[in-house]
């Protein structure tokens, strides 16, 4: 595919296994991600259209109760950490960041390349564990179920995701450092656009949080091989101290998670609406108030597992305070769109959705800070509803639009706009049908993890179903229109959605070293409407139809 | 000759020395995460049953403790004074300072071993199904004391063990490192080695000295 670029591109710089295998160049190291990911994201998506095949009927008719445990086990545990975690922080954030600071790579290539490695390595236990026979603790590993009674592969793949935790931090410090250090002349800490800000907020976050998660996991390895009792009461220890040290690192996680994504929404709202971004300054600070507020809530996964009610209370406020810099972020998000030249693109579909979605689910996640509602509505279809909404229909869909935004930079080919927008509505519309009857499924009191349930509950539950169908396609559309752009695509101009930023100064793709010649910057970030780029746009899907 | 950065987006070898410290304090940042973690379990622990902690941490040895810190802090003045040596250039005196922080690193694994083997032999280690004698009051969590304690000394020893490691690599390739790349090795190991000697610091008190 490298054959017919522009010579100067990173993509023409060797084309063999061992040009990308052996690469330190960050955009490389982001493609080897991006395949890696893209591979789990299926196979976990797997697990979960066999979940939903088997929730169409009442009955336990597809698979067996124990399976239908690993089949959820192995979804949450390969979608959390082998795709969530690293998901637009690997790939997008790994690509662009240098770029949009102005650098010829990251602080420490040979380290960023290692995460790569360390990375497959972990994964390569969750699969072992997968094949040998999965696992049946849910994606949380909670004792005493993991230490004592659970007969899958636990420890196996507990060791995966501690492995695949170095990674993690690796690619924490690294982004870390480089922000500090590498950063062009003039492009002042306000100036940075806010994916960069969001990228430093969740590398603070991987660095701070992922310790606890491995130390937990260290003490369940410990317990179930060498028999240190940590959390076996029988031998002394504390089955709740798990959970605390767990949800410590997991609800920090979910930041990680979504923070990038909200990054990416704050480059492409902008663009597409052509207006500076609202509140640029809130913007920032508020991704850092998430990334501090986010280590203090753990508790309120805990309000019915026997924690203290003063504790229950001080979490639940704690937890109302984490929704203020949320919502800072969607009004400004609102705002900017206020006046602006809105249009259509797939990048900003998605971003569009992402606003939808994320708002929907993060009010029902006021619904479960409340104590006495969440009384009601845990460990139910509810809880679910709202997890999905916010890290699929949030996450998955920013990376998406960022995935499409960027695709140009990326590959310097432009996808196909007609078949990004249809697969961007039927992803809106099957994510929606998916996820919503869960929310009136829990409230109905439906809990979550059983595989068979009352014929009462059938209407909410096939509906879901198919909504799941139509995810997936959702899903598989862009897998084969952006695949086929790699090679029929028209190519990319350097800047194809006249956009701010330094990663547009360069061309599409981008040389080996980034910049012919390195970047000063003396504007702040969204400078929207551009002066000079003001003409007309040429309808694209006319363009490239 | 090779380039004097070693990554690609510096341009002056000065901007990497300082990046790489910076590194090395965040990742010290998250060390503190990990080992906080399990200090804040102990101390959680020792809170609820106090007594039994108490009693259990009168079976450590406490000569073996006390050489142990004074052979690590010992450690780190041998690197504090390879980090000077390095930064006045003396790079004979630094390698013989190193050797000898890997050196004392070596004895402190030593010792902490023959400790391990002493507790093995008394029937105090919980380990592998091994049984736990233990005679003084509430052998449940004089037991969950053990396991803390096996624990936390065990990841410092790991931590300690891989610092004796790179100290070894340091110095295997230091007649072929640059000028340049020494001064940035022996400064973010430097660190590092001051940060895991510091880690005892904390372990210490907490395991072998509080109500002995």
């Amino acid at each position: 595919m490298s054959s017919d670029l522009a010579s100067a591109s990173y993509l023409a710089e060797g084309a063999g296994p061992r040009s990308w295998l052996l690469t330190t160049d960050h955009k490389r190291v982001a493609w080897l991600y991006f395949v890696s990911l893209t591979a789990f994201f299926f196979l976990g998506g797997t697990f979960a259209v066999l979940m939903r095949i088997e929730l169409a009927t009442p009955a336990g008719d597809l698979v067996s109760d124990d399976v239908y445990n690993r089949l959820f086990s192995l979804h949450g545990i390969i979608m959390v950490w082998f795709f969530l975690v690293p998901s637009i922080p690997a790939t997008l954030g790994n690509f662009l960041l240098p770029l949009m600071i102005g650098a010829r790579d990251l602080a420490f290539p040979r380290l960023n390349l290692a995460s790569w490695y360390v990375f497959m390595f972990g994964s390569l236990f969750a699969l072992a564990s997968v094949v040998l026979g999965g696992v049946d603790t849910g994606w949380t590993f909670y004792t005493p179920l993991s230490t004592l009674y659970a007969n899958g592969f636990v420890s196996t793949a507990a060791f995966g995701v501690f492995i695949v935790g170095f990674s993690t931090i690796m690619t924490g410090i690294n982004f870390i450092v480089t922000v500090h250090t590498l950063r062009a002349p003039g492009l002042t800490w306000f100036r940075l656009p806010i994916f960069v800000w969001t990228l430093y907020a969740t590398s603070l976050v991987m660095v701070l949080a992922t310790p606890v998660l491995a130390a937990s996991l260290i003490l369940i390895v410990l317990e179930r091989v060498f028999g240190i009792g940590i959390f076996n009461p029988d031998l002394g220890g504390d089955p709740l101290l798990f959970q605390h040290l767990f949800w410590f690192y997991s609800h920090p996680a979910v930041y990680i998670m979504i923070l990038p994504g909200m990054g990416v929404v704050s480059e492409v709202l902008p663009c597409f609406s052509r207006r500076p971004l609202f509140g640029y300054k809130a913007v920032a600070l508020a991704s850092m108030a998430i990334a501090v507020f986010g280590f203090l809530v753990w508790g309120h996964h805990m309000f019915v597992s026997g924690q203290s009610a003063y504790a229950g209370v001080v979490f639940s406020f704690l937890s109302f305070c984490v929704a203020i810099p949320s919502a800072i972020k969607v009004f400004n998000w609102s705002l900017t769109l206020r006046k602006g030249e809105i249009s259509f693109e797939t990048p900003m579909l998605y971003a569009l959705f992402f606003l939808a979605l994320f708002t929907f689910g993060g009010l029902a996640g006021l619904f479960l800070a409340a104590l006495a509602i969440d009384v009601h509505v845990h460990d139910t279809y509810f809880v679910v509803a709202h997890f999905h909404y916010i890290m699929v229909g949030g996450m998955v869909t920013a990376y998406m639009a960022g995935l499409h935004f960027w695709w140009p930079k990326l590959t310097g080919r432009m996808y196909s706009e007609v078949w990004g927008r249809i697969a961007a509505a039927v992803t809106f519309i099957g994510f929606n049908l998916t996820f919503f009857p869960q929310y009136v499924l829990g409230f109905l009191g439906m809990p979550r993890r059983y595989h068979t349930y009352p014929p009462e509950f059938a209407f909410w539950h096939i509906l879901s179903s198919a909504g799941a169908v139509v995810l997936a396609i959702g899903y598989l559309m862009p897998l084969l229109y952006l695949a086929w752009s790699l090679f029929r695509g028209a190519q990319a101009p350097a800047n194809p959605w006249r956009a701010t930023g330094l990663e547009w100064q360069t061309s599409s793709p981008p040389p080996a070293h980034n910049f012919d010649r390195m970047p000063t910057v003396t504007r702040p970030a969204y400078d929207y409407p551009m002066k000079g780029l003001t003409e007309k746009r040429s309808d694209p899907v006319e363009d490239l139809v | 000759m090779k380039s004097p950065t070693t990554s690609i987006a510096f341009d002056r070898p000065a901007r990497e020395t300082a990046a790489d410290s910076f590194a090395m304090w965040v990742l010290i940042g998250s060390e503190v995460m990990l080992f906080g973690a399990i200090l804040l379990v102990f101390m959680f622990a020792r809170l609820s049953y106090g007594d039994a902690f108490a009693g259990a941490a009168k079976h450590l040895s406490l000569p073996l403790g006390t050489a142990n810190t004074v052979v690590l802090i010992t450690s780190s003045f041998a690197m504090a004074l390879a980090h000077m040596y390095t930064a006045a250039r003396r790079w004979r005196a630094a390698g013989w300072a190193l050797a000898a922080t890997a050196l004392l690193g070596v004895v402190f694994l030593a010792i902490k071993a023959t400790e391990y083997a002493r507790e093995f032999s008394e029937g105090l280690a919980p380990v592998l199904g091994a049984p736990f004698i233990y005679k003084g009051p509430d052998p449940v969590h004089a037991e969950f004391f053990f396991g803390l304690y096996f624990a936390m000394t065990s990841l410092h020893a790991l931590h300690l063990i891989c610092g004796v490691i790179v100290i070894g690599g340091i110095l295997a390739l230091w007649p072929r490192t640059i000028e340049a790349s020494r001064f940035r090795r022996v400064q973010a190991i430097g660190l590092y080695w001051h940060f895991v000697d510091i880690v005892w610091v904390f372990l210490f008190p907490v395991l072998y000295l509080i109500n002995r």
